[in-house]
């Protein structure tokens, strides 16, 4: 017996399986593709799939598995159902509705648009409705948890969030903030000019809408793996977290910084000025902040359980930490990986380092260490903790957990090292082939993709370990006894500055206006005709 | 509310590091000039042939190896001109524009790079300083011939 959402829980997270199944496939198609002088498929199912691992990976594999996660986060520490489980229902509803209406288009071919959806390429307008309609099913979903806490503070609870809980607020507010971009992008230009009621869009525009979106978007994925690092770290380790107000902190600066920084990904447009682009420059250095305090906090943490496990030395306490736990491993071994997409990441927000890199092979270089590893590897791990639970079934097996692990680790470094050498030498993304008739240049990326396919290699083979393992836990793991709800132990302590939501929405809200109010001001006035639509071909 | 020593002084060290990146990338912005493309002019993408820049792509010699400009038309799936030669040293002012998707103009191995939106004419300045032939490649996806859109550029010795 669980709570009354654990049903949807359960299937939120197969879904999400699904999707990651799926977009592995995919991801393999594309390394396997890249290498010089394969063909496999032909050009125009190449953008289809990678249009689908896009979608499927960041989009649909990411939104499920949150939606679940935060779920379970808030029914365990507040000890209580949500607050209306039929809205839950409906939200879980309208999300699977939007991405199937959306996932018809893609595989019929009829919306390779990219996960990015620029116009005046257009797609299918099923394609846009069913990403809105996917964004509505979030909306209902986050309003349904935050009157859940609500109702648990009208219950007489006034003292301190849950930290977890405290993690999903966050979550969920910037998820409203950021959505606001998306959602003009969709009903005031692409769905009436996909339907054909308006004849021209302006493209700046939208990439302006879509990145005020696109940026905060990466917090949705990235602090649900914190809150996991935050709070189930600490327990699989048996300590304290060494602290919890600078992890409230953390959590608030991202409400805060997360959203005016979305021309860190249009530094080479033109019509946005270089002074505006070097305000979301400095903001973007900013959101490095919680991610930098997040780093010691956690690195903190482990020691501190290390010590207390008889490690000592300055460094070799390391060896003191339970490396053959998966799921420790796999949340060590994404935040490690997530400081080298740190490090890159600083350089893709300088603008003036920017282009350099811009649109080459080492941005999904740098977003597979991030949201396919920090996030994505998190989750996996997290599974092997969360599934067992659910399903009261023992995990199918450690040891293949372990290997899985360890594989996407090393799989990664290959991987990733591999796409970001790449893009130092030119290389551009989102390409079928990089030959170019071959050019000279060109030439010199031979072992580099075949390196980046050899990873990728591995990182399919990991996914499938996973998911195998997932598999027959879920149909022939050992019975457990399911945990019963306990008594939920509520944090000490009265709510501080730093639990005033309010306070932080409002500054947050004043910082996106004064971020994008005048440069998209300035975009309408320039007064572009605009573009008429073409059809993919 | 106390903060460990430790943590202080980590949190000391990422502001540092926070203030000296801007520092760096602030001057190598607004003093050094290494800028991004900002300027723009809109145009219409279904009559870019009655702007003569467009009509006729080509480089134009303003002064003679000082000033050159480059109009140039980005489209699914090639450029025009599809070579260019400019002399090295020279400041060459790239004016790019699109009639039908975005396209990305990227000159491989430099920093010369800039997204190319219907609608607008992209303005970027550039200045070679080494001879020989360059690769431009388009690194936005625009469509399912987007890996056979590049060009030439051959930097003179002058
Ligand atoms: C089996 C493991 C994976 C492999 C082999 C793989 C491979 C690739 C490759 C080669 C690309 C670039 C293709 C191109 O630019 O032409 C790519 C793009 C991408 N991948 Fe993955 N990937 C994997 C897992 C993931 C995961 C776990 C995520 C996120 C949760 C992810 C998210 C993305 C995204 C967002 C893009 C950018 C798509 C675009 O440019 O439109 N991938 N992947
Ligand atoms: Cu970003
Ligand atoms: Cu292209």
């Amino acid at each position: 017996m669980g709570y009354r959402e654990d049903g949807l829980i359960k299937l939120g997270l197969y879904v999400s399986y699904v999707a990651l199944a799926l977009g592995a496939l995919f991801g393999l198609l594309q390394v396997l593709e890249r290498i010089p002088g394969v063909t496999i498929v032909s050009a125009g199912t190449y953008y289809l799939a990678l249009t689908a691992h896009g979608v499927l990976m960041a989009l649909v594999f990411t939104t499920f598995f949150i939606m679940s996660l935060a779920t379970y986060v808030v029914t365990r520490e507040l000890g209580m159902d949500t607050y209306s489980p039929k809205l839950n229902r409906l939200s879980y509803a309208l999300v699977a509705l939007g991405t199937v209406m959306a996932a018809v288009p893609i595989l019929l071919g009829k919306a390779s648009v990219l996960y990015t959806f620029y116009p005046p390429m257009k797609a299918s307008p099923f394609f846009y409705i069913g990403a809105t309609v996917l964004v509505i099913g979030t909306w209902v979903f986050a309003a349904n948890l935050l009157l859940t806490v609500r109702k648990w503070r009208s219950a007489g609870n006034s003292g301190k969030l849950p930290l977890g809980v405290f993690g999903v607020v966050a979550t969920l507010i910037i998820w409203y903030i950021a959505t606001i971009g998306v959602a003009i992008e969709m009903l005031f230009q692409l769905i009436p000019w996909s339907l054909g009621v308006v004849e021209r869009i302006d493209p700046l525009l939208a990439r302006n809408f879509f990145w005020y979106f696109g940026h905060p978007l990466v917090y949705f994925w990235l602090l649900p793996a914190y809150i996991a690092w935050y709070t189930i770290l600490p327990r699989l380790l048996n300590v304290r977290l060494f602290s919890d107000f600078l992890a409230r902190v953390v959590f608030v600066l991202f409400i805060l910084f997360s959203t005016p920084v979305g021309y860190h990904h249009q530094f080479m447009d033109p019509g946005i000025e270089a002074g505006w682009k070097f305000l979301h420059t400095t903001t973007t250095f900013f959101v490095f902040v919680p991610s930098l305090i997040t780093a010691f906090t956690i690195t903190a943490t482990m020691e501190m359980a290390a010590r207390a496990r008889g490690g000592r030395g300055l460094l070799g306490w390391v060896r003191a930490l339970p490396w053959r736990d998966p799921v420790f491993a796999s949340i060590a071994f994404a935040m490690i990986l997530f400081g080298f997409g740190g490090a890159t990441g600083a350089v893709n927000a300088g603008n003036n380092l920017n282009y350099v890199v811009h649109n080459t092979a080492w941005i999904p270089g740098h977003l597979h260490l991030t949201v396919g590893t920090a996030v994505a590897l998190t989750f996996m791990g997290l599974s092997y903790l969360l599934l067992p639970q659910l399903v009261g079934r023992e995990l199918h097996s450690r040891r293949l957990a372990l290997v899985q692990v360890y594989l996407w680790f090393f799989g990664m470094l290959l991987f990733s090292s591999a796409m970001h050498y790449l893009g130092i030498l030119g290389s551009p993304r989102r390409t079928y082939d990089v030959s170019f008739g071959g050019a000279q240049v060109a030439q010199e990326w031979g072992p580099f993709l075949i390196a980046a396919a050899a990873g990728g290699v591995l990182l399919f083979a990991s996914v499938a370990l996973f998911l195998y393992n997932v598999l027959r836990t879920i149909t022939s793991g050992a019975r457990v006894e399911l945990q019963q709800p306990g008594e939920v132990p509520v944090p000490e302590g009265a709510p501080g500055i730093v639990d005033n939501f309010r306070l932080f929405v409002a500054i947050a809200l004043v910082l996106v206006l004064i971020a994008y109010l005048l440069p998209t001001a300035k975009i309408i006035s320039l007064g572009t005709p605009g573009a008429p639509p073409v059809e993919i071909r | 509310m106390s903060i460990n020593r430790y943590e202080k002084a980590w949190l000391g060290f990422s502001a540092v590091m926070v203030v000296a990146f801007l520092s760096i990338i602030g001057y190598f912005s607004f003093v050094a000039g290494f800028q991004t493309p900002q300027e723009a002019e809109v145009i219409d993408p279904t009559r870019i042939e009655e702007d003569g820049r467009f009509a006729e792509p080509r480089v134009e010699e303003v002064i003679p190896g000082e000033l050159y400009n480059v109009y140039m038309v980005a489209r699914m799936w090639s450029y025009s001109p599809k070579e260019l030669s400019v002399p090295r040293g020279a400041y060459v002012k790239f004016y790019i524009t699109s009639p039908d998707v975005q396209h990305g103009f990227h000159v491989v191995g430099t920093n010369v790079q800039a997204n190319v939106i219907p609608g607008y004419v992209t303005v970027i300045t550039a200045k070679f300083e080494k001879p020989g032939e360059y690769l431009i490649v388009c690194n936005e996806y625009c469509g399912r011939g987007h890996q056979f859109m590049q060009a030439k550029l051959l930097v003179t010795e002058g």
